[in-house]
């Protein structure tokens, strides 16, 4: 495709479209999903079903005045919320959709996204480090070092099926896994690559996923309970608004890395209705179980949440590596 | 290693019986009431404020015996009566309530002989002044009875 200027606007415009629109919906899904599983209705009063709940939440947000707290270091306290809300946007031009649905298809889309992804570990320590306050210093520190332990299981996980496709190009990723279920990189029945521990790296990933989108069970970043509200605690008005957005839009970029990665992106399962709406519904059964994941499981500790990514996730992951690696070699 | 692996294994299957749990719950009826909107019907021994009982005709059944006045240890009661030409017994004519000092401990109801007060079943008594505390049970009487 022709990288034209009207191309990209066309593009970054309906990536933000589309980013908004699911992080206010998928607040909406949140709250209501979370009212179900404690047996409670959830928001149900704006509109049918509480639908008119998040264009509200929004409006309220926007009349708020954006209070800057004194000594707090100008420049960084504005530029945080905006940058944790770019990456996500920017990573949507290079998600593809379907096999015709991508604003700008790189070479190197997998890279491409994970270093975007790294600029939202920058963001928190930046609101963390310019609110002059100390809960969202510990914060920011805790934010850090969940990033660092949970970018590398990711990477290996990810780096493994790289190899076996052969390429970074996400689109090829997906051609890759062409033709049914079976050819998806989550099961270990593909002709000659029998690696029964796919489903592993699988879990690996979607487990990575939740904790560099700081979701609970691993959002100690926010941790209401011991830090206030973390690296958000002086952040009022949109400031909150695009770090709730940028959360939420995380999450959709995640789920559709996961979709394309490893559950064979807009592939059909057994070749009934293809387009691009096996795409869709698998991102959002992705988000379903991220919601639900959510209302299960209690907050980690911060020791628990490092122990499982040094003592569980990478020695896993680099294994699963080497066996690929040897399968490659020898089939 | 066996230790670490079995570890792995059995978190992973708590992890899965949690999922399973709020799965089961989330397809379960809502058990809250949207208060606002509905409300509880209140148990049958649930002690509100007191209020009169009237007769047949709708005239309260208090004869002016003064028990619950004399019964009352926080003295938010006062009532007042009087006996009309030929008339054998005393009517009421005012019966009010200081509902800031009352403790619901119930004693002018278990004074009471003529069955003339009960709990209300009335709980959504919240107000800004002190005077909305007061109650006049008789003119309450007038108006549940129209």
């Amino acid at each position: 495709m022709e990288l034209t200027l009207l191309n990209v606007i066309i593009a970054v415009v309906i990536a933000i479209g589309f980013a908004a629109l699911n992080a206010a919906y998928l607040v909406w899904a949140e709250r209501r999903g979370a009212g179900r599983i404690q047996r409670r209705p959830g928001p149900n009063i704006n509109g049918p079903l509480g639908l008119l709940q998040p264009p509200l939440d929004g409006i309220k947000l926007m009349a708020k005045q954006l209070i800057i707290p004194g000594g707090a270091d100008k420049a960084l306290f504005i530029a945080a919320p905006v940058l944790a809300m770019a990456p996500a946007i920017v990573s949507f031009v290079t998600i593809p959709f379907s096999d015709t649905i991508v604003a700008h298809n790189l070479n190197v889309g997998v890279l491409a996204i994970f270093a975007f992804a790294s600029l939202g570990g920058i963001s928190l320590l930046f609101a963390g480090w310019s609110s002059r306050n100390k809960y969202a210093v510990m914060s920011s520190i805790r934010a850090v070092s969940q990033a660092i332990a949970y970018e590398i299981p990711m990477l290996v996980t990810v780096i493994t099926v790289v190899m076996i496709a052969g390429t970074m190009n996400l689109a090829d990723l997906v051609g890759a896994q062409k033709g049914g279920i079976w050819n998806w990189n989550l099961f270990p029945f593909k002709s000659g690559l029998f690696n029964p521990l796919m489903l592993m790296s699988f879990l690996i990933f979607f487990i990575c996923t939740l904790a560099e989108t700081n979701r609970a069970p691993f959002d100690l970043g926010e941790a209401e309970s011991e830090l206030v509200a973390g690296f958000h605690t002086e952040y009022g008005s949109m400031g909150f608004g695009l770090f709730f957005m940028g959360e939420y839009a995380n999450i959709v970029i995640g789920s559709c890395l996961t979709t394309i990665l490893f559950l064979g992106g807009w592939d059909c399962p057994f070749g009934l209705f293809p387009g691009v709406w096996w795409f869709i519904f698998k991102i959002y059964v992705l988000i379903a179980t991220v919601i639900w994941i959510r209302w299960t499981f209690p907050r980690t500790t911060i020791y628990g949440l490092l122990n499982l990514s040094w003592k569980i996730l990478i020695p896993l992951s680099l294994f699963n590596l080497l066996v690929t690696a040897g399968l490659l070699k020898v089939f | 290693m066996g230790a670490y692996f079995s570890e792995i294994f059995s978190g992973l299957w708590s992890l899965i019986l949690g999922l399973s749990v709020t799965f089961k719950e989330f397809f379960r009826p809502t058990v809250t009431v949207q208060y606002p909107y509905e409300t509880l019907k209140m148990p049958e021994r649930y002690r509100g404020h007191i209020q009169l009982i009237a007769d047949e005709e709708g005239n309260p059944n208090c004869i002016v015996c003064m028990m619950c006045q004399r019964a009352c240890p926080s003295g938010c009661i006062t009532l007042d009566g009087k006996k009309e030409e030929g008339a054998k017994k005393k009517v009421l004519t005012s019966y009010v309530l200081d509902f800031t000092k009352c403790s619901l401990c119930g004693s002018c109801v278990e004074s009471c002989n003529f069955n003339a007060i009960e709990y209300s079943k009335e709980y959504r008594l919240a107000g800004p002044r002190k005077e909305d505390f007061i109650f006049d049970l008789l003119q309450r009487l007038e108006e549940n009875k129209s």
